[in-house]
C-alpha cells in the first residue's frame, strides 16, 4: 500500500519543490544487483522528486550501499534501470558524474594530503580553476568547522573530522543530487546537528539528497520519504508519518521487581498497547508499543491498581530492531497472503 | 570548464608528488639505493670481477641503470595498491574526470622519479670514472632507450599494483620476480663467468639484452657473447623491440585491468 506513494506531509508552507531546481530527481525501476548467488539488492523502485530527501533505512548488509553505488555509477546493476537528474546511470554515466556528489561510507579522502589540498584536488578534477577550487574548498572547510585543520594532514584527523571532510568533498562540485552513505556515523551529537542543519539548507536551495542511515531518528528528521531495506528487499516505503503509523508509536518499558510480576504487568499494559507485549525475563522488563495519546500517568495508575511493584517506567521511540521486526513480519505475512 | 586529459593527468600526478613531499623516504629506492649499488660494486666487488676490453666501472653503469629502472616497478605498484585498498579510488571514479587520467597521472609522477634515478646514476658514474666512448647521437639514443624502458617498467608496475590484493604483497612479488631476472644477467658479471646452464638463462634474458644495448650505445665494454641467440647478438635492435612492445603491452593491460578491477 505504501509502494505507490510519494506524498509529502511536511509543512507545505516551506514546500521544497518550489525552490528553483535543475531537475535533479532520481528514479529507479526494478533495480537489482547480484554478487555470485547472493542478491545484494532486488526490485528497488524509487521516485525522488527534485529538492527532496529520501532516506534509505536498514541494517548493515541490507543493500543500502549497493543502491548508492549503482546510482552513483560506481557499480553496474544486474537488472533494472535508474536515472539521476534525468540521465541514465549506465548509458550516461559520465554525464551523471557531472551532476552528483558522493560521500561514501568508507572514507575516500587522501590521508597524505591536507584537508585543503584534498578539496582543491577534487575541485580541479571538477574542472575548476586553481583559485576557484581553493576558494570553494575554504568555504566548505569553514561551513564544516574544519578551518583550523585546513593545513593539517588528513591522516591526523579524527574519525568525525574525516567524515565531515568527506561531506565537504561531496559538495565541491555544487551537485544537483547528493548521495550520503551514513554521513553521521561517528559524529558527536553537536556535529550531527550541525550537519543536519547544513543539509536542510541545501535542500531548501533545491538539492536532492539520498541518505542512508541506521538511525530511525535521522531518517525521521531529514527524510521526506523513507525506503526500508532488509536483505536487499524493499520492506516498506512511505513518509516517516506513514511508517510510524504502521509500526506503532512509542514503546513503553516497564521494569518490575520480580519475575513473577511480568505476566501481570503485561496484563495491566494490554489496555494501552497496540499489540502484545514482549518480555525480557533477565532484565525483568515488559515492553509494548503504546497507542497514540496514552499518558504515562494512566499506565502508572493501572499498574498501581493491579498491585504491581514497578521499579521503573520508560517511554521511548521504537528502536531500529523493533521497526524491522514490525515491518519485516508484516512483509512476510503479506507475501504469504499473496502466495 | 572541462579539463583536457593532460590537465587531469597532471592533477593526479601532483597528488603523487605531494605524497613524496610528505613522505620523502619513498624516494630512497630511486635515489640512495642505486647510489649505494654503484659504490658497492665499483669499490667492494669490482676488484674481483674481470671484464675483458675495459675497466669494470665502465662495464658497471649500464648494468646498474637497467637494474635500478627494473626495480622501479615497485613504486607505481605500491601507490596503486594503496589507493585501491583505501577507497580513495571511489572518490576519483565518482568525479567527472577521465578514467585513463588517473593511471596517466601515476605514470607521469613515476617517470619523474625514474628521470631522477638516471641523472643520479650517470652523475655518480662520472664521479667514479665512467665515461662514454661513442658518437653523441649514440649517447642520445641510449638515453632515449632508457626512458622508453623506464616507461615500460612503470606500466608493468601499475598493472602489478592492480593485480595484487594488498600493498604488502608488492614487496614480496617484486623481489621474487625482479631480483632473479636482474641478477641472472650480464648486469654485474660477464656472462662467460657463469655456469653453462646459467649462461643460457642470462643470454636469453631480456635484461641482458637491454644492458648490452646501453653499453654498446655508450661505447662501454660489452663482455663476449658465449651463447648465440638473435637478441643478444643484436642488442640495440632487440632492446628497442622489447621496450616498445612492453610499453604497448603494459599500457593496454594496465588500463584493462584497472577497468575490470574497478567495475562491479
Amino acid at each position: 500500500m505504501y509502494e505507490t506513494s510519494v506524498q509529502h506531509t511536511k509543512d507545505p508552507a516551506t514546500t521544497k519543490r518550489a525552490a528553483p531546481s535543475s531537475g535533479g530527481g532520481i528514479t529507479a525501476t526494478g533495480l537489482g544487483k547480484r554478487f555470485g548467488d547472493l542478491w545484494a539488492l532486488r526490485n528497488l523502485d524509487l521516485r525522488v522528486e527534485p529538492g527532496t530527501v529520501l532516506g534509505l533505512l536498514g541494517h548493515n548488509g541490507a543493500g543500502k550501499t549497493t543502491a548508492i553505488r549503482i546510482l552513483t555509477t560506481l557499480s553496474q546493476p544486474t537488472e533494472g534501470s535508474a536515472t539521476v537528474a534525468g540521465l541514465d546511470v549506465v548509458r550516461d554515466s559520465a554525464a551523471v558524474r557531472n551532476r552528483i556528489g558522493v560521500a561514501s561510507q568508507q572514507s575516500t579522502v587522501d590521508g597524505l594530503m591536507s584537508g585543503r589540498l584534498n578539496l582543491q584536488t577534487i575541485g580541479r578534477l571538477h574542472g575548476m580553476s586553481k583559485a576557484a577550487a581553493r576558494q570553494r574548498g575554504d568555504e566548505l572547510l569553514e561551513q564544516l568547522d574544519l578551518t583550523d585543520f585546513a593545513t593539517a594532514l588528513v591522516k591526523t584527523y579524527s574519525g568525525g573530522m574525516r567524515r565531515r571532510l568527506d561531506v565537504a568533498a561531496s559538495l565541491m562540485g555544487a551537485p544537483d543530487v547528493l548521495f550520503l552513505d551514513e554521513p553521521t556515523t561517528g559524529l558527536d551529537p553537536r556535529s550531527r546537528g550541525d550537519l543536519w542543519q547544513m543539509l536542510a539548507d541545501l535542500v531548501r536551495e533545491g538539492t536532492t539528497i539520498i541518505l542512508t542511515t541506521q538511525y530511525l531518528e535521522e531518517a525521521d528528521r531529514m527524510a521526506d520519504d523513507i525506503v526500508v531495506l532488509d536483505h536487499g528487499e524493499t520492506v516498506a516505503h512511505g513518509t516517516p508519518a506513514e511508517l510510524k503509523a504502521r509500526i506503532g508509536d512509542d514503546r513503553l518499558d516497564i521494569k518490575v521487581a520480580a519475575a513473577s510480576e511480568l505476566v501481570a504487568a503485561a496484563g495491566a499494559l494490554s489496555a494501552f498497547a497496540e499489540s502484545d507485549a514482549t518480555f525480557d525475563a533477565e532484565q525483568l522488563i515488559v515492553t509494548a508499543p503504546i497507542k497514540t495519546g496514552v499518558r504515562v500517568i494512566d499506565v502508572v495508575r493501572a499498574l498501581d491498581e493491579a498491585g504491581i511493584d514497578a521499579v521503573d517506567i520508560t517511554r521511548r521511540e521504537a528502536t531500529l530492531d523493533e521497526v524491522f521486526l514490525a515491518l519485516t513480519s508484516d512483509h512476510h505475512n503479506r507475501e504469504e497472503l499473496t502466495a | 570548464m572541462s579539463n583536457t586529459l593532460l590537465t587531469e593527468s597532471r592533477i593526479f600526478a601532483r597528488r603523487n608528488l605531494e605524497h613524496i613531499r610528505q613522505v620523502p623516504e619513498k624516494l630512497t629506492n630511486v635515489t640512495i639505493q642505486p647510489l649505494m649499488f654503484v659504490l658497492l660494486f665499483a669499490y667492494v666487488f669490482g676488484g674481483a670481477i674481470k671484464v675483458g676490453g675495459g675497466g669494470y666501472k665502465e662495464y658497471l653503469i649500464g648494468g646498474i641503470l637497467i637494474q635500478t629502472l627494473a626495480f622501479a616497478m615497485m613504486g607505481p605498484a605500491m601507490s596503486i595498491a594503496t589507493d585501491l585498498q583505501e577507497g580513495v579510488i571511489d572518490r576519483f571514479r565518482s568525479l567527472p574526470s577521465r578514467r585513463s587520467a588517473y593511471l596517466l597521472g601515476h605514470y607521469m609522477a613515476e617517470m619523474l622519479g625514474s628521470l631522477l634515478t638516471i641523472v643520479i646514476l650517470l652523475g655518480t658514474g662520472l664521479i667514479v670514472g665512467w665515461r662514454t666512448h661513442a658518437p653523441f647521437l649514440h649517447v642520445v639514443e641510449a638515453l632515449l632507450l632508457l626512458l622508453v624502458f623506464a616507461s615500460a617498467i612503470i606500466w608493468v608496475g601499475l598493472w602489478m599494483g592492480i593485480l595484487v590484493r594488498s600493498p604488502d604483497a608488492v614487496m614480496g612479488v617484486g623481489f621474487v620476480v625482479v631480483f632473479p631476472i636482474t641478477f641472472i644477467s650480464n648486469a654485474f658479471v660477464p656472462i662467460e663467468s657463469l655456469p653453462n646452464i646459467l649462461q643460457w638463462v642470462a643470454s636469453v634474458n631480456p635484461v641482458s639484452v637491454l644492458i648490452a644495448a646501453v653499453r654498446t650505445l655508450f661505447g662501454n665494454p660489452v663482455a663476449p657473447v658465449t651463447k648465440h641467440v638473435w637478441p643478444i647478438d643484436h642488442p640495440v635492435g632487440a632492446a628497442w623491440l622489447y621496450s616498445l612492445a612492453l610499453v604497448a603491452l603494459g599500457w593496454v593491460i594496465a588500463q584493462r585491468r584497472y577497468r575490470a578491477r574497478t567495475t562491479d
